[in-house]
């Protein structure tokens, strides 16, 4: 569903840049837990687990209200290549905000690893444990993980491409703050 | 309204700005994974040291590979709940599994060529939390830091002639493990053994008061002292047996220690045993009522985490346990990986 809004709702462009700074900071946390020993390890686990978790609840309440809100339209001169690259790489990015809280969960089910939280919230497991499930989940949670640093990647490389080659209005449509459309050319 | 699509000149400039901000955010990503950082310490790194020199047994846990399960249950006694409001030290009987096990990378190790003996455990409550540790029968760990015990890993691969000594030389903290690991005075059986978590963590109790502790199971059979040369006449597989004939005949129990810190003990260094006479408490005793071998048992699938600890027990600055944990993941992802490499029998001998 399209809106005749040129922007993103407040809400929608709050979800959107604080879901930002969970994912980015997923990706971070998540090879330099991997990669190292050393005490951080432990707060860096719980903290994957802790923002997995709240990005997954915050990609439930983005979708509704992205249901409820619609998306401003693309500008009609976007040519189609782009626009069916715009299309699809949503796709990928929604997907992934689901998929990978759930293959990780699903991973430390299958590993028979308690999930808690901070807090000391648990979350049941929601697989038996089993050695190939695990395997399997845990390289699709790893090959995903790739993919989706390079989606996000992709999606700020096209963001900037819009704002600063373009200048079509995409950008602006979900900048954190103000609007910066009517402003005088460079 | 949209800008004008910009000129050719400051299109360059802003394409530039887009790949440099790619290449920053990847090579701040590759720096992260370590891609960049060779020397770091890493949990493969770490857990490859521990294979021998023809390699790791595919399927099996990088290190304690030789093991047996047991399922039980810890009474708690109640004593444990001044020290931490953990539902496991609350008085009641909570299920118990685990696996008795040798510190070594190899499965087929025979009994005798292994000093150090391990007790992994998993204590689960009725409030869902899960409580694992991994303990050893040492008194004190080999080593002060994570990066010293990896040293220690690598000793043996050395080219260095007296590499051995050269270590012990620079890592003075390895005299009380290494006068431990020397004494001919072992035991004839896993149920004779005191397993000790070495690691301190911090107990916090209801009221909110955090201490630093570090526990024992102590063995309530009597030890029956042999010597190495005497325990392989038995057999390379005698500890498997012994156990599993022995908690038949009857089970097994070892008594829970908490041993609490007084300000200024190392909680940081488990090399440095805590001066004699410091507050403990008996907090409950460790039943083992069966032995399962662990092909087919309850324990094979388990991590033994140190840091899966329930509300109540968090790690303290003792480096070793995120070390270990990082380690043991490691070491869980590569044999669940290779699951089709393990026996789906245990040998004879462990039946």
């Amino acid at each position: 569903m399209t809106t005749d809004r040129k922007r993103f709702t407040g809400g929608q462009r709050l979800l959107h840049w604080a879901m930002a700074v969970c994912i980015i900071a997923m990706f971070f946390i998540g090879v330099g837990m991997v990669s190292t020993i050393m005490p951080t390890y432990v707060p860096l686990l719980a903290t994957h687990k802790t923002l997995g978790v709240a990005i997954f609840v915050l990609a439930l309440v983005r979708l509704a209200v992205r249901a409820r809100s619609g998306t401003p339209p693309l500008p009609a001169d976007l040519p189609a290549p782009m626009r069916l690259a715009a299309h699809l790489s949503h796709y990928g990015l929604y997907g992934l905000m689901f998929a990978m809280p759930l293959l990780g969960w699903a991973m430390l089910s299958a590993g028979a690893y308690p999930v808690v939280l901070y807090g000391d919230i648990r979350l049941p497991a929601i697989l038996p444990q089993n050695a190939a499930l695990h395997t399997l989940l845990w390289n699709a949670h790893s090959y995903l993980a790739f993919a989706f640093f390079a989606l996000v990647l992709t999606h700020v490389a096209a963001a900037l491409f819009h704002a600063l080659v373009r200048r079509d209005g995409v950008f602006e449509a979900m900048a954190p703050v103000g609007s910066r459309s009517g402003t005088p050319s460079r | 309204m949209p800008l004008p699509p910009s000129g050719p000149r400051s299109t360059l400039a802003s394409l530039a700005i887009i790949g440099a901000v790619c290449i920053g955010a990847t090579g701040a990503f590759a720096y992260t994974a370590g891609w960049l950082s060779p020397d770091r310490l890493t949990p493969t790194k770490l857990v490859d040291a521990l294979a021998p020199p023809t390699g790791p047994v595919p399927g099996y846990r990088r290190n304690h590979a030789k093991g047996i399960c047991f399922t039980g249950v810890f009474e708690a006694n109640g004593n444990g709940a001044a020290l931490s409001r953990a539902k496991a030290f609350a008085t009641g009987r909570h299920p118990a599994l685990g696996r008795f096990n040798l510190g070594t990378p190899n499965p087929g190790a025979a009994d005798a060529t292994v000093r150090v003996r391990g007790l992994g455990l998993q204590i689960a409550t009725d409030d869902g939390a899960v409580w694992r540790a991994a303990m050893i029968n040492a008194p004190v760990f080999p080593v002060a830091t994570p990066a010293a015990f990896y040293e220690l890993l690598r000793v043996p691969a050395s080219k260095e002639p007296n590499a051995m000594a050269t270590f012990v030389a620079a890592h003075p903290e390895f005299a009380p493990f290494g006068a431990w690991a020397k004494s001919p005075d072992w035991t004839a059986s896993y149920a004779q053994e005191p397993y000790n978590g070495l690691n301190a963590f911090l107990f916090t109790n209801a009221s909110g008061t955090e201490q630093a502790v570090r526990w024992s199971f102590r063995p309530q059979a009597q030890a029956e002292r042999i010597t190495p040369e005497d325990l392989a006449k038995r057999g390379e597989a005698y500890l498997e047996r012994e156990i599993t004939e022995r908690v038949a005949a009857a089970p097994q129990r070892w008594s829970l220690i908490l041993t609490v810190a007084d300000p200024g003990d190392p909680t940081a260094d488990p090399s440095r045993a805590w001066p004699e006479g410091r507050r403990s408490v008996e907090a409950g005793t460790l039943v083992v009522e069966r032995i399962e071998p662990e092909a087919d048992g309850p324990c094979r699938d388990i991590n033994f985490d140190p840091t899966i600890l329930p509300d109540g027990i968090r790690v303290s600055d003792d480096p070793f346990p995120a070390a270990r944990s990082a380690a043991y993941a490691r070491s869980y992802d590569l044999r669940t990986a290779e699951a089709k490499d393990y026996p789906k029998r245990t040998s004879e001998a462990g039946r």
